[in-house]
């Protein structure tokens, strides 16, 4: 690992300003301090977090919400989300190991690198890693990577699984920065590659995540997460969907799908809930309505079972909400 | 030393407790909790596998939460309880597992052992019986690359099920 300093913040004041002064904040830790041994990150300095009065889980009517240092450990056992967000929950529970998920704050969570292997590879080019060297994995081995938002510069997938709930659940987040607190859509956080892939999501410098805010409601209440990959627990997706449902009258009413695994950011498929609203939840609506996810996809040398497995995800996760009823 | 410097250090003053022990130490910033205790306390119960978080081999129990001693600086443990295996035998907490773990052949080589009991204690100290599947979720973030997860799932299944009998353990 290469030298650095390390501070601790007491409040959110004195991290913003040692982000000024060009701290990078740690939280958790579990991708920062794995990235720096690997010197794929290299921050001089570190301001620590952890101490900071963001950890609470608070309910405000049907909505949740989520301090930043929240471990996902605490979100996935709290019985409000589980009550209120079984979404989150799953989410949470099919990502990483015990040990990790007792570790990794909310917030770190969602500004997780790429687990794309060239971007560790110091040998093999990497756009992300060193902007301008090229995309090792665009000939190379891509069967994990993105069908949807890739581009020349890079074709990595966003590798959190509780993003792709919060983003099919219209979840906002609260952020602070040198300049003052702005809110916005989860979604709006992550950026697509471009031609800047090492520009990952959309916070100002020095801006610090407070916390997230998940709304509530029917659907959020009767919603899955299907987390297809190579084994049955401490994997990656290599396709996931989260899957809400509100069903009145035999016909849907309200829809919110989401995917991960497929897209370099989390992937809202809302051509897929448009024609799915007013229908019932057959089998043949939701395969006709999953069908839909494959716009714009581009596969790779390797990962044309995305293809396939996309739409099928979708659709079983619709089935899986819709069993809950 | 410059104001900059004081306020951004490159070592701290730390003071923890160590299987209930009482611990004061100036740690570089980079070590991690691992080599802290491996190479500064002679505690060698955890051990340095990868390094990246994946194995398991460096579990260890921080303010009651099993985490990954590898990707935790010993810098940001002020005021923290560690546990290792070292202090959990000595305790006597671990007893049963460890008879088990014995009894069934539930290690080859050993080197995931500590890690594995600290995930195993963590799935019990939840109670009841937990089903096969649920005790292979529990452990999935610890790599056996000898003897392989069957006995280990026998080991912990066969503990829970005597501690959810309220059965006497002999350790």
């Amino acid at each position: 690992m290469l030298l650095f300093t390390l501070q601790k913040a007491g409040s959110p004041e004195d991290a913003i300003a040692a982000a000024q002064a060009g701290a990078r904040y740690i939280a958790g830790g579990t991708t920062l301090i794995d990235l720096m041994r690997e010197e794929v990150e290299r921050p001089e300095r570190l301001v620590d977090i952890n101490a900071l009065p963001l950890k609470d889980i608070r309910v405000e009517g049907e909505d949740l919400v989520f301090g930043a240092l929240a471990r996902m450990s605490e979100i996935a056992a709290h019985p409000d989300v589980l009550r209120l967000q079984p979404l989150v929950a799953e989410s949470l529970i099919e990502g990483a190991s015990p040990q990790l998920r007792n570790m990794a704050s909310i917030g770190g969570n969602l500004l997780q690198r790429v687990r794309c292997p060239y971007f560790r590879m110091h040998d093999a080019a990497c756009n992300k890693r060193q902007p301008g060297s090229g995309c090792t994995a665009l000939d190379g081995l891509n069967g994990g990577h993105a069908i949807l938002g890739t581009s020349e510069q890079c074709v990595a997938t966003h590798p959190s699984d509780v993003a792709v709930a919060f983003v099919a659940l219209d979840a906002t987040m609260r952020v602070r920065g040198p300049d003052g607190e702005r809110s916005f859509p989860v979604e709006e956080l992550f950026r697509l590659p471009g031609d800047t892939p090492h520009l990952e999501h959309t916070l100002l410098p020095g801006e610090l995540i407070l916390e997230v805010r998940v709304p509530g409601g029917a659907h959020a209440r009767q919603a899955r997460y299907l987390k297809v990959r190579d084994r049955a627990s401490y994997e990656f997706a290599l396709v996931s969907a989260a899957a809400a449902l509100e069903i009145e009258d035999g016909v849907i009413r309200t829809v919110r799908i989401a995917c991960g695994g497929v897209g370099t950011k989390p992937w809202r498929m809302r051509a897929c809930e448009q024609a799915l609203i007013g229908r019932p939840p057959d089998r043949a609506n939701l395969e006709a309505a999953a069908k839909l996810a494959l716009e714009g996809t581009r596969p790779l040398a390797h990962n044309h079972y995305k293809i396939e497995l996309l739409p099928r995800t979708i659709a079983r996760a619709l089935e899986m909400a819709g069993e809950l009823a | 030393m410059s104001d900059t410097a004081q306020s951004f250090p490159t070592r701290v003053d730390i003071s923890l407790t160590v299987n209930g022990e009482p611990v004061d130490a100036r740690v570089d910033v980079s070590r991690h909790l691992v080599d802290f205790l491996r190479l500064d306390l002679g505690l060698t119960g955890a051990h340095a596998g990868c390094e990246h978080g994946v194995c398991g081999a460096c579990t260890l129990q921080v303010d009651g939460e099993i985490v990954r001693g590898c990707l935790m600086l010993a810098a940001q443990l002020d005021g923290a309880e560690v546990w290792t295996v070292e202090g959990l035998t000595e305790t006597g907490a671990l007893a049963d597992l460890q008879a088990a773990f014995v009894e069934r052949n539930a290690l080859q080589c050993g080197f995931c052992t500590p890690g594995m009991l600290f995930a195993a204690a963590d799935i019990l100290a939840q109670g009841g019986q937990p089903s096969r599947v649920a005790i292979r979720e529990h452990i999935s973030g610890n790599y056996c690359r000898c003897t392989g997860y069957e006995a280990v799932v026998d080991a912990i299944e066969t503990v829970a099920g005597a501690r959810a009998r309220g059965e006497e353990v002999s350790a």
